[in-house]
């Protein structure tokens, strides 16, 4: 016999073996044998966890987005039937409004941008319709949080020149809206939470599953004097590649579905929906996805596959 | 009976049962020294295989004692026992090749697991092969092999390794006389070389074709007599 070792690949098989580098088990199991759903189901996990993560991070920018730009935002409504009285009231107003000094933007808004508003609801020709008396609006935008303390102030402010006048926080227009936004984004992310769990139930089953099927061979190479941990890479090694074409696949479907609802909500024409962009770091986050889903897949397998070792042998 | 420091396997005490049942090995008590030749014989039933799993470390003994090359592996970590497993070559009644692996691979797989790099398995494999007689089919699969090929192929994967406790169960049950005896030889060689060889049979004659073996008797669980030296073995 020949299989004296020269003490250099000694030292070099103990090294190997202490740091769990000795890679020399590729092929004690075929393929076929260990191959089994992964990457159909990780390629189904990441393409819903791309959309999943896409619809929470966009519909994050929008909350933040909206809650920006109605912060400090108050609406001023001088309803008014007698058309006279209302423009007198609106102008005193505003000129009241104007020497605030926590007024920090104010803007009448234009009878044709209100005409623009309605005309959805109210048809094309209501404007000549003089008979169908409309409120004067006034948006103003004051310094640090809208309270409803301050809301009563500036109502009482504007009472003795325009009685006429009603103030509201737009935040408590959009309060609901944006409350709902908040629930869908919550349900996105558990949504990705419940899709990672699935993800990892079926590595688990897919690895027990091949455990199972290549029992006498793992039994035979654990004789031999394999350790837990190169029976694991097996294991672990088959299911982090048959994750990574999942996760490939799944990315390439989740990215394409991203891409054809972004076309499908752009064409809305929406000022809200158009600032539900994708950032540079949402896009780097939807990114690691695959990358997160192989390493799952790697980690349970290998989990599953030692836990295993230890109840099977 | 050596001292308990030289031997390089001490059971003492030993028993094993499996889940709830009664003992299938009750108070084993020997040791092995390096470099002797054993025999291992009993009934059919009497426990040989059970000890011969104890001996190459697929199984835990339910109480007693084992130590091995000076270590007690009773409290050994299981992570640790690998390493103790690589220096056991172990021939299986029923050879347990890999039946997907050829002939050359299932030899090479003890070097494969120990880590050796592909370059340093090739001509120690193809060597050990041309000593059993199979250079020829190196590259045959286990299904194709006839059984004394396939013994032949299970005993040059336990000795490639050149392990210092070589364990056969039944090593010539399937082979004529012939290869038998020519089977013996080779363990006998590698006992030359200084491997502790236990060889479980139940095959008489084989016995009678050593000088001096070394020979325990199992019945029922229990180490009869020590009938084959008088110079060790059971206690």
């Amino acid at each position: 016999m020949s299989a004296r070792r020269s003490p250099l690949s000694s030292v070099r098989i103990r090294l190997a073996n202490m740091v769990g580098r000795s890679d020399n088990t590729h092929g004690l199991i075929p393929r076929a044998r260990l191959i089994g759903p992964i990457p159909s189901v990780i390629a189904v996990m990441i393409a819903l966890s791309v959309m999943a993560a896409a619809a929470a991070l966009a519909l994050s920018n929008l909350a933040g987005n909206a809650q920006a730009e109605i912060a400090g935002g108050v609406t001023v409504q001088v309803v008014e039937a007698d058309r006279t009285e209302r423009e007198r009231q609106t102008a005193l107003a505003l000129d009241l409004l104007r020497s605030l000094p926590d007024v920090v933007q104010l803007r009448r808004v234009p009878d044709a941008e209100l005409h623009d508003l309605l005309e959805p609801w109210l048809g094309d020709n209501f404007a000549a319709d003089s008979t169908i008396p409309m409120p004067s609006l006034i948006d103003i935008r004051l310094a640090g949080e809208v309270t409803p303390a301050r809301l009563d102030e500036l109502q009482a402010t504007l009472e003795p020149v325009a009685p006429a006048a009603r103030v509201d926080a737009q935040s408590a227009w959009l309060g609901p809206v944006l409350r709902a936004v908040d629930s869908l984004r919550w349900l996105a992310l558990g949504l990705i939470v419940l899709i990672g769990a699935i993800s990892i139930a079926a590595v688990w089953l897919a690895a027990r599953s091949a455990m199972a099927a290549n029992r006498t061979t793992i039994e035979i190479i654990y004789m031999l004097g394999a350790s837990d941990d190169q029976i694991a890479r097996i294991f672990q090694r088959s299911a982090a590649r048959d994750a990574a074409l999942g996760a490939a696949i799944g990315f390439l479907i989740g990215l394409a579905a991203i891409a054809v609802l972004a076309r499908r909500f752009g064409a809305l024409g929406s000022g809200m929906v158009d600032s539900a962009w994708l950032l540079t770091g949402d896009w780097l986050a939807i990114g690691a996805i695959p990358f997160i889903g192989v390493a799952l897949a790697f980690l349970t397998a290998r989990v599953t596959v030692l836990n295993a070792l230890r109840r099977m042998l | 009976m050596s001292a308990a420091g030289r031997a390089v396997v001490r059971f003492d005490n030993v028993g094993l049962r499996y889940g709830t049942d009664r003992e299938v090995l009750s108070d084993i008590s020997f040791t092995l020294d390096p470099g002797r030749f054993y025999f291992l014989t009993g009934a059919s039933g009497a426990g040989k295989t059970s000890l011969l799993r104890l001996l190459y470390l697929a199984q835990r003994p339910s109480r007693g004692i084992i130590e091995m090359f000076g270590q007690d592996l009773i409290t050994t970590p299981r992570e640790k026992l690998p390493s103790y497993r690589r220096r056991i070559g172990v021939v299986f009644q029923d050879f347990r090749l890999v039946t997907h692996l050829s002939a050359f691979d299932n030899v090479a797989l003890p070097l494969r697991l120990s880590g050796l790099p592909e370059r340093d398995i090739a001509r120690p494999v193809a060597d050990i092969l041309d000593w059993v007689g199979l250079s020829h089919r190196a590259e045959a699969s286990p299904a194709s092999l006839s059984g004394g090929e396939q013994q032949r192929v299970a005993i040059a994967r336990a000795v490639i390794g050149r392990p210092e406790i070589l364990v056969a169960d039944e090593p010539t049950g399937n082979v004529d006389p012939d290869m038998a005896l020519k089977l013996l030889r080779l363990f006998e060689a590698l006992n030359r070389l200084g491997t502790t060889v236990v060889v479980a049979t139940h095959d008489v004659h084989l016995l009678d074709r050593l000088p001096d073996p070394q020979r325990f008797v199992l019945e029922r669980g229990r180490l009869a007599q020590d009938g084959g030296s008088h110079r060790g073995g059971g206690r």
